[in-house]
């Protein structure tokens, strides 16, 4: 469309004249310059949809204006006046406290007295000013313990922070408290912090994360090892299956384990089971006739049927009700392949009678035939002929195709 | 909370200690088992003994004495084919209703497997067979959906005329133990190698005392409406098909042998 607009040829009818026409760069008076370029992003075309209408937009009945003005914060306690954009509409300034206020959060951090402090809190590790200071940073950064281990005076790890913390707080909820029930549900009480826990998770964390890809790889097979054995011992639990030739002697050694395991698992414990007859005999057909197409199965289920008029799946399944049955389904899947064969063969012969009159016949004279490659180029090159209409049996076409036929077909494609 | 950290080094997964946990509490519960028992289980081979049952539900509508949540009195169980005492095999079957059923899990622990109740709607009836300990078997499961309504709409429904939904089947026990084979090979309700021909039904004329416990269900309170099974209906039927299908190979496999020969090349 493009390059026949640069020509100067007409767009071809009056409708399409009339739509080209406004989707042009130059816009309508009414939109503003923004949703130029917004065109321009919708690739010159106005959207399929449309997605504000800009008359109804202003047809609302109210006014609305946008005022500079200054707000109040409940958050903030220095008294700082900040000023911002507040939408106003028909003269009315909203009210209301400002909306990220809310946020503004904080960590009930517990204050003790001094005697509390001296009559609970005392510690050999913690110095009360140690403490004091612990306790007013962790209310300053809101327990982000990482922040105040960097702050900390004395140096001390994150899990001794923690540890003090948490400790101090539980010594102190439960000396405030009457009776020790009604402050059990409290956090700080019912999931102490256990320092010598989390010093360890923290160190195998971080072992964890640091290994080399080839730990990863070895970590990663001794689980595999470790899963397969749980299944086999699992599995052999539960079957009784024929035990190992050792039994319970070894409750150690997970090595022995793994070798045993890896035969039991392989040897096929076909031996013993419970079954429902009739299910059973579904699986057996099933599996019979896994390597076969659907419509082949479908065929042979027709056959059944209608032909037949045998239940695809017996009503009685007794034991010789089964096996005939199975042994009648197989004897349908050959009697289906067969037909297959035969209408394949039927097909060939009727093919062979149109093209070669001659060959069909037992009784073909000798010359027919001599000169057997020309003969038969000639005659594949006939065949080539129709070939492309027919589906002919591969049989023919296995004689190589007459130079002639091959110039032909090169000459077909370089035409196209 | 202290971790009993097991293997090589540190880094061990949780998933990887409670892996090794499971393993040493598996190997220590069949130390345990094998010693109860003699080691291992001796099974005898070449034998496959087969217990035909029938299993279904009956349901009658309750008629003037219906209400909203009980509009039919149904029996949902499993019995042996000849109606003998399946006891002997089976230790007990649990039932596993709709669970708008107050408990909807039953277990029935001797014979006969059934169990009856009351309530409006179908639904799938699971039952979970257990066998007898000495057969050292796993659970079987069979299905089963509860019908109530007749097959077409207009039969109006009768108080006397149940609907009747059974199956056959039969539980096959490939290599017993002999423990079990021992037990159970003479008993009426089990065949060996095969299944039975006929499937006699004899009547409940036995010398019983007026004991109720009875495991079988010849003299069954609702015996008229259990199914009666023969195979040789249905063997025949079969057979005969068989032999359709045999003589249609036989044509084919003629007519493909004399194409062949009209497809050969004759010599040059």
């Amino acid at each position: 469309m493009d390059a026949k607009d640069i020509l100067g040829l007409p767009k071809g009818g009056p409708v399409g004249d009339k739509r080209v026409r406004a989707p042009k760069e130059t816009v309508p008076k009414k939109l503003d310059r923004v949703s130029r370029e917004v065109y321009a992003l919708t690739g010159g075309l106005p959207p399929l949809i449309a997605s504000v209408d800009t008359k109804q937009r202003q047809a609302s009945s109210q006014k609305i204006s946008w005022q500079w003005l200054p707000f109040a914060n409940s958050a903030r306690t220095d008294g700082l006046q900040l000023s911002h954009w507040v939408r106003v509409v028909d003269s009315v300034v909203p009210t209301g406290d400002y909306a990220f206020a809310k946020y503004n959060r904080s960590v009930a951090v517990l204050k003790y007295t001094d005697d509390e402090y001296n009559k609970h809190l005392a510690d050999t590790k913690w110095t009360k000013h140690e403490t004091d200071l612990l306790f007013s940073m962790c209310e300053q950064f809101d327990l982000r313990f990482v922040i105040i281990a960097d702050r900390f005076s004395p140096p001390r790890t994150v899990e001794e922070l923690k540890d003090r913390y948490y400790s101090a707080s539980k010594a102190i909820i439960l000396s405030r408290a009457t009776t020790p029930e009604e402050v059990a549900d409290h956090p700080h009480v019912k999931d102490a912090y256990n320092f010598n826990y989390e010093t360890e998770r923290k160190r195998a964390l971080g072992l964890l994360l640091s290994q080399s890809r080839q730990q990863e790889r070895e970590d990663a097979e001794v689980l595999a090892e470790a899963k397969r054995i749980t299944e086999a011992r699992l599995s052999k639990v539960d079957e009784q299956a024929e035990q190992p030739s050792a039994p319970g002697t070894d409750l150690t050694q997970p090595s022995t384990d793994i070798a045993a395991a890896a035969t039991s698992t392989t040897t096929t414990t076909r031996g013993h089971r419970v079954f429902l007859r009739g299910p059973n005999l579904g699986q057996m057909v099933q599996s019979m006739l896994s390597s076969v197409g659907a419509r082949i199965v479908k065929r042979i289920e027709q056959i059944l049927l209608d032909e037949l008029g045998v239940r695809l799946e017996p009503k009685i399944p007794t034991e010789s009700i089964c096996r005939e049955h199975l042994e009648l389904r197989r004897e349908v899947l050959n009697l289906v392949n067969l037909q297959k064969a035969v209408q394949w063969n039927e097909a060939t012969v009727s093919f062979m009678r149109e093209t070669h009159p001659e060959v069909s016949t037992p009784n073909t004279p000798k010359r027919g035939f001599r000169g057997g490659d020309r003969a038969a180029a000639v005659s594949g090159e006939r065949i080539g002929k129709r070939d492309h209409k027919r589906k002919a049996p591969a049989r023919f076409s296995d004689t190589p195709p007459s130079p002639p036929q091959q110039k032909r077909a090169r000459k077909l494609k370089s035409e196209s | 909370m202290p971790q009993t950290v097991v293997g090589k080094r540190f880094g061990i997964e949780q998933t990887e200690v409670s892996a090794i946990q499971r393993l040493q509490r598996a190997k220590t519960a069949r130390l345990l088992e094998d010693q109860e028992k003699k080691n291992p289980i001796k099974r005898v081979k070449n034998v496959e003994l087969s217990v035909p049952i029938a299993y279904g539900t009956i349901s009658f509508w309750l008629g003037k004495k219906a209400d909203d949540l009980h509009s039919h009195k149904w029996t949902v169980y499993i019995r042996s084919a000849t109606n003998e005492d399946l006891g002997p095999i089976i230790s007990k079957v649990v039932f596993q209703l709709h669970p708008s059923f107050n408990n909807p899990t039953r277990v029935v622990e001797s014979a006969p497997f059934e169990l009856s109740e009351s309530g409006w709607g179908e639904f799938e009836i699971s039952m979970t067979v257990f066998f007898q300990k000495d057969a050292a078997e796993k659970t079987l499961e069979l299905f089963h959906h509860l019908k109530l309504y007749h097959e077409d709409d207009n039969a109006p429904q009768s108080t006397k005329k149940p609907v009747v939904v059974e199956s056959y089947d039969e539980l096959v026990f490939q290599e017993p133990t002999e423990a079990f084979y021992s037990r159970v090979k003479n008993l009426p309700a089990v065949h060996v190698n095969g299944s039975p021909g006929e499937l006699n039904v004899s009547s409940g004329a036995l010398e019983i005392s007026n004991e109720r416990k009875r495991g079988d269900t010849k003299d069954h309170q609702l015996g008229q409406w259990f199914g009666k099974y023969s195979e040789t209906d249905e063997l025949t039927s079969i057979m005969g098909a068989r032999q359709q299908v045999q003589k249609e190979i036989a044509k084919l496999k003629s007519m493909l042998d004399s194409e062949a020969m009209k497809l050969k090349p004759s010599a040059p």
